[in-house]
């Protein structure tokens, strides 16, 4: 949102006049149909109708500072019709919060948060206006309906930007709301849009609103040319003609509604087709989260063989990391999630040291008692940072570019944060591996895992290495509370929920194996997600369950035992 | 074994240490009478702390505040705090603990359904006092409990109508954590939803587990449940954790407010201070009251709050209100009635009336609720709500719904009836009576 | 040894036993008579409230007493517990349930309140026969005891041990109790079974019925643990342990292991049940929290800070650490997870046998 909207070109060409004008007209249509009117709104209304003559562009700021809801739906319409250039960066500006006042003069800026000043842009000149204190302005809010208006509106005004891009953002935008006004511009602007990309889009918009004319051979020409389109305004248009539960507002032309099956059947297959995508992806990317939240302990539990029951408080330490420093650069939340990893990963990795040499290493051989020892940890922990940070859940921000869809086509779109966590997963998991299998470190590790006496009499500190591995394994885990940090709750409990599957995950996989922790974790993300749709959420969980428990029936070392002497260790 | 330690361990001599161990456990509480005892039953550990812990702060700024005004009845309140720690059973033990150990005159506590109905025999039995301040699914009514929060007529209901008049909401889905709250709740409005004329196959139900967080399969079936050319709408009963991935969900599939409207009846100014709330952005929650509601005595109780607590940036909430009424609610009871004998003053508490914070009073009703104003408002990016839509007086709390099959023969009445069930049409009274 | 009759070596072999029985009956005999034999203004009248506080402690210690025999004798480290004692006290729930009949809100002869207004039309076949308090009892034995034999049937054959085992109980108790949550299984949800009116034909909540339920955990403490060590001097109970130190010597030598282990782990299944049975008159409430896996750790905690391989040990626990949550969740609310966390923590650390390994200890070092 940082980029100067006002620097943008324009050319102002004839039929955008008019043009603008026939927006304009709709936007006073738009204005004039509040979506909720209660009493005491519709009363402001009928006096904004009135009141604010001022039809230049700084008349109508001026009044928004003190205008309620419905008179600022008035005034986006009288600032649509103004035709004036300056006008949509307004409306932007509007739409995401950016339009306050000056409490001082009542003056209307177009801010920029910048530290922890304002920029200060006057929307009349389009130029710099020096900077301001947060606590000097106060925002012009808007609401539900408020937002649907400023939308179209600004659609409208969009359909004649040079980049084809944003034009066709603006055609999918009316797209969602369509009256004869939309028709209008849209056909206007159908005559002289050259872009075919763009022709298309608006062409599907013309037969959607073609879907109700009362002409059958226009309605069965718009059905025929919707067929084959997949987006979802289009199946929502197309599925109301084939009736309801009580065949009410079916199409009652045969040949129309013959048309119409053919294409909500097209659809359906493709639809049909996404939806096993996205089942698939959604399983990956649970099936990240869990290997994430568990291959800290593959290496704990696994390696050393601690049932290390504070792992969750870990992954909740690294958590709270990241809110810590958001909190520390409140200006750069895209940057502080990258701050958080390393720092998570000292955070949790120091902690576990600490937690190696004050009680783990008296419990080694001893595997239960540690499970008791780092329970009652867990629990103190936990009632740490409801002391430090309160019982109340922290709000950590997502960045810009980690929240969103990634559209990939009509039907089938990724969430980015989900893309970016199995990403995510399979670098830490590709650097763990190679922590373990081609540093010194890793080969020291994996020697006092298998022997530690031979490990000793060849001359490794086990002692430390022992300290090492902890650490690494905490380590991890605290750059787990990160990503989900980024996911769910910041709070005291967020250990306790994920504590569980973890162990489920790595003793599916095969203790002490790495990879084995990888598969099954996607795998159990993968089988919960595909049973989901089917048994519900709660019960593919329980299915999920009572399969690993006869798995390990078979399988009494997992997926992939460890072999050898070693194994009998455990 | 040899044989002098066992002599010197003889069998009358273990007894003699038993029972001086026992005698620890004896409970020789001797109410110190200089006091009036105010039980808080609130949980400060496990899952629900993060609800709770607010809740028994209001009731110590509200002790606080009393006592400044010099008590009650000449006497200083005094707290007595105990952890249940989110475990149901505890909480029995607990409220048991402060009725028969401490004696206190009155309870301010539980939040979930389940510890209310884990508390509610002991209550009963001991004849105490338990004022309940959370919104939850009606179908109670018990001589020793006054509810101030809402009863779905006070919060669902309207939302609906809300959803159905102002935005012409046609399709429906109700989703909800999988307890009591949200499964009565929502057969609540279904029923109510189908009486309206709403067709089966336009209502979605839908359950998931406390706590859930991925919410990827449930937001896409919304999707596209929504996606059928009316205009469709969420009523969410999710319980507190569940929300903040949920939220962050719709937020990533890009489902806005103005497509896909969420109203949701647990999801506060508390809830949100936790949450980023870009994504939610105008989202609606019903609720009795809001923080944003401008009126001297709201003004006021922030203030209190905010110099109670130490901290400017925390917000009040809607469980607040109602404890903040409840507690003013058995002030004046108590100050009428001349006594904390709980008898005597459960039996003036009906028909009493207290100031409510959004400018409005509270009135106890012969069922044990009392009268609630309802707001609904829409989700800023600040975490405060902008007030859409509210009820032109305030709503009667109903115990009994009448959109249930089993429930809308029953009355609660406690002054005339003396019952918390009569039912309509076989003129009895079953359960508890008094 | 050189007393005369097994019953004695059994009762009174050793020291710990002895002050067990010992204590046991002094407080069978006492706690009735301080509660109703004494008027409530006397100082040293103990109300219903301790009464009921205690019979639970009783409960609890016989859960510990039941996880001690296969953790300490046999090696087998439960960490899902709570699902037998939480099935136990589902059994004697729904009893008590049934037994509130037209005495529900809604009045419905039938049909438990949460079932009513959730529109159940008629009564789950599984909740038939429970009115019938010997039905229930029968339910209350074979329920966990028909789980824990098909579990151990499974695992034991499949030689799964150790963390591993550890592990899958855990997920059976998990499974169980998002079970158990879910409203349609009619259970009751995440509320559970509450609002008991009666049992046996007694108000549950008058002082006398909780000075039975209170005696009678007490009896059923005294026979479990009786039984118990029956098992441990036995034959059985050598193997069992031979088992425990050395599982493969102990095969090869000619045992069925698997066998000594299935039969072991369901006979402590039913004991954990029965405490279950007794758990829920006297709470009042009975939900599918009671399955939660961490349940399960703190009853091994139970065992280990008592000291476990004794089976005195663990009710020495579960008095001990029940008592520090009891006392300290209303003197220190906001710090008892701090005193509860740094207990499990010393206790390994220091006393690795236990608060008997300690008294031993120094009664070893004043001889």
């Amino acid at each position: 949102m940082s980029k100067p909207l006002t620097s943008q070109p324009r050319r102002t060409r004839g039929w955008t006049v008019l043009f603008a004008g026939a927006a304009a007209a709709l936007a006073l249509l738009l204005g004039g149909l509040p979506a909720h009117a209660d009493d005491a709104a519709s009363a402001t209304e009928t006096e904004a109708v009135s009141a604010p003559a001022a039809a230049d562009l700084a008349g109508i700021l001026a009044a928004f500072a003190a205008a309620d809801f419905s008179t600022k739906d008035q005034l986006i319409s009288q600032l649509a019709t103004l035709h004036d250039p300056r006008a949509r960066p307004i409306l932007q500006a509007l739409l995401d919060g950016h339009l306050e006042t000056r409490s001082s003069d009542g003056k209307v800026f177009i801010v920029e948060e910048y530290g922890d000043a304002l920029k200060l842009t006057d929307p009349l000149t389009s130029t710099a206006a020096g900077d301001g204190k947060p606590d000097d302005f106060e925002r012009i809010r808007s609401n539900n309906a408020l937002r649907k208006t400023l939308k179209v509106a600004i659609a409208q005004l969009e359909l004649a930007d040079t980049d084809p891009a944003v034009r066709i953002a603006a055609v999918k935008q009316m797209r969602r709301d369509i009256d004869d006004s939309t028709v209008a511009s849209l056909r206007a602007a159908f005559g002289s849009e050259q872009n075919p990309k763009v022709k298309h889009e608006i062409a599907v918009a013309l037969a959607l609103a073609d879907l109700a004319a009362t002409d059958v051979d226009a309605r069965l020409a718009a059905v025929n040319a919707l067929d084959g389109e997949a987006a979802t305004d289009v199946y929502n248009a197309l599925m109301p003609l084939l009736g309801d539960a009580d065949g009410k507002g079916i199409e009652t032309d045969p040949k129309v509604r013959a048309a119409v099956i053919a294409a909500v059947h097209h659809i359906n297959l493709w639809r049909g087709f996404y939806q096993v995508l996205d089942t698939l992806f959604f399983g990956l990317s649970l099936g990240s989260v869990l290997v994430l939240s568990s291959i800290g302990l593959a290496i704990t539990f696994g390696v050393m063989g601690v049932i290390n029951m504070a792992h969750g408080e870990l992954m909740m330490l690294g958590a709270y990391t990241a809110y810590v420093v958001q909190q520390l650069m409140p200006n750069h939340i895209g940057l502080s999630i990258a701050v958080a990893i390393p720092a998570a990963f000292l955070v949790s990795g120091l902690a576990g040291v600490a937690i190696e040499r004050s009680i783990v290493r008296f419990l080694y051989g001893r595997p239960l008692e540690t499970l008791l020892a780092t329970f009652g940890l867990s629990l103190i922990l936990q009632q740490l940072v409801r002391s430090i940070f309160s019982p109340l859940n922290r709000s950590v921000t997502t960045p810009e570019w980690m929240s969103g869809l990634w559209q990939i086509n009509d039907l089938f779109s990724l969430t980015y944060n989900r893309l970016y966590i199995v990403i995510f997963t399979l670098l830490v998991f590709g650097a763990l591996l190679l922590v373990m299998n081609r540093t010194s470190l890793g080969l020291k590790v994996r020697a006092v895992a298998q022997n530690r006496s031979m490990a000793k009499a060849m001359g490794v500190r086990t002692e430390r290495i022992d300290a090492l591995t902890f650490g690494l394994g905490s380590g991890i885990a605290g750059i787990a509370g990160v990503a989900l940090s980024q996911l769910t709750n910041v709070g005291p409990n967020l250990g306790q929920s994920y504590i569980i599957d973890s162990f489920m995950v790595v003793v599916f996989g095969g203790v002490g194996n790495l990879w084995g922790t990888l598969i099954s974790g996607m795998s159990l993300g993968i089988i919960n997600k595909l049973l989901e749709p089917y048994a519900g959420a709660v019960f593919a969980k329980i299915l999920v369950l009572v399969f690993l428990i006869l798995f390990i029936q078979r399988r009494p070392k997992g997926l992939f035992p460890q072999k050898g002497r070693a194994a009998e260790g455990h | 074994m040899k044989a002098p330690l066992i002599k010197s361990f003889g069998f009358s001599r273990t007894l003699l240490a038993a029972t001086t161990a026992l005698g620890l456990f004896a409970a020789n509480a001797q109410a110190a009478d200089d006091t009036i005892k105010v039980g808080v039953l609130h949980s400060l550990s496990g899952t629900m702390a993060i609800s709770e812990t607010t809740l028994k702060d209001t009731v110590l700024m509200m002790i606080d505040e009393q006592n400044k005004k010099g008590g009650v009845l000449g006497k200083k309140l005094e707290a007595v705090v105990v952890d249940p720690a989110s475990n149901w059973p505890l909480f029995a033990e607990k409220a048991a603990e402060l009725l028969e150990k401490d004696k206190v005159s009155v309870v301010f506590g539980c939040w979930t359904s389940v510890s209310r109905k884990s508390v509610l025999p002991v209550f009963e039995k001991d004849n105490g006092l338990l004022f309940y301040p959370v919104q939850y699914e009606g179908e109670e009514s018990s001589k020793n409990v006054f509810y101030t929060g809402a009863a779905p007529n006070q919060q669902a209901i309207p939302a609906v109508d809300y959803l159905m008049k102002d935005l012409k909401v046609k399709r429906w889905v109700l989703e909800g954590t999988d307890y009591v709250y949200p499964r009565t709740t929502n057969k609540i409005l279904e029923a109510y939803l189908k009486a309206k004329g709403v067709a089966a196959s336009d209502i979605l139900i839908n359950y998931t587990p406390f706590g859930f967080s991925d919410w990827q399969s449930e937001v896409s079936k919304i999707k596209a449940f929504g996606s059928a050319g009316k205009k469709t709408a969420v009523v969410s009963t999710i319980n507190g954790d569940a929300n903040v991935p949920f939220y962050k969900e719709l937020g990533n599939e890009k489902i806005s407010a103005e497509d896909i409207p969420v109203v949701a009846f647990s999801v506060g100014e508390e809830e949100l201070s936790g949450v980023d709330t870009k994504p939610l952005l105008g989202h609606l929650a019903a609720w009795n009251y809001f923080e944003s509601i401008k009126s001297p005595a709201n003004s006021e109780f922030i203030k209190t709050w905010h110099t109670f607590i130490k901290n400017d940036k925390r917000t009040t909430n809607d469980p607040m209100e109602a404890t903040y009424i409840g507690f003013n609610l058995w002030v004046k009871a108590v100050k009428k009635a001349g006594t904390t004998d709980t008898t005597k003053v459960i039996a003036t508490l009906p028909g009493l009336e207290t100031a409510n914070l959004t400018g409005g009073s509270a009135k106890v009703l012969p069922n044990h609720h009392i009268t609630k104003p309802v707001y609904i408002g829409e989700i800023r990016d600040d975490g405060q709500f902008d007030i859409v839509w509210q009820t032109k007086a305030e709503v009667a709390g109903d115990a009994w719904s009448d959109y249930l099959p089993g429930s809308k023969d029953l009355e609660a009445d406690w002054v005339t009836l003396k019952c918390g069930n009569y039912n309509t049409k076989t003129k009895k009274c079953v359960g508890q009576t008094n | 040894m050189r007393t005369s009759s097994p019953l004695m070596t059994l009762l009174f072999g050793d020291f710990g036993s002895r002050v067990f029985y010992a204590l046991l009956l002094a407080m069978l005999i006492v706690v009735p008579l301080l509660n109703l034999g004494v008027t409530e203004t006397s100082a040293l009248h103990l109300s219903t409230y301790t009464v009921t506080l205690l019979g639970k402690y009783l409960t609890y210690a016989l859960m510990a007493v039941a996880v001690d025999l296969i953790w300490g004798y046999c090696g087998i480290l439960s960490l899902g517990h709570t699902a037998f004692f939480a099935l136990g006290g589902y059994a004697m729930g729904m009893y008590l349930m049934r037994q509130i009949g037209t005495r529900g809100v809604y009045g419905d002869p039938l049909l438990p309140d949460f079932m009513v207004f959730l529109n159940w039309k008629e009564l789950p076949w599984y909740w038939l026969g429970f009115n019938h308090a010997a039905f229930a009892l029968l339910m209350v034995l074979l329920a966990p005891g028909a789980l824990a034999f098909c579990f151990g049937w499974l695992a034991f054959r499949s030689r799964v041990t150790g963390v591993y085992l550890s592990i899958i109980t855990q997920a059976l108790t998990y499974a169980l109790m998002l079970a158990f949550f879910r409203n349609e299984m009619g259970f009751g949800g995440n509320n559970g079974l509450t609002d008991f009116k009666e049992i046996l034909g007694f108000d549950i909540h008058l002082a006398s019925t909780r000075i039975g339920l209170f005696v009678a955990s007490g009896i059923a403490l005294g026979l479990g643990y009786t039984a118990c060590r029956a098992i441990a001097v036995s034959r059985a109970g050598r193997v069992v342990q031979a088992i425990r130190d050395a599982e493969s010597r102990t095969r090869f030598i000619g045992y069925r292991v698997e066998n000594y282990k299935m039969w072991l782990f369901t006979f402590s299944a039913v004991l954990s049940g029965i405490a279950g049975a007794l758990y829920v008159p006297q709470v009042g409430i009975i939900n599918p929290g009671e399955f939660g896996p961490i349940n399960s750790i703190e009853v091994v905690i139970w065992v280990a800070v008592g000291g476990r391989n004794t089976l005195y040990g663990p009710v020495l626990g579960a008095f001990v650490v029940n008592f520090a949550k009891t006392y300290l969740t209303a003197a220190l609310p906001e710090v008892w997870l701090y005193a509860l966390g740094a207990l499990f923590v010393v206790v390994t650390l220091f006393l690795p046998q236990g608060i008997v390994g300690l008294v031993k200890q120094l009664l070893e070092k004043r001889r």
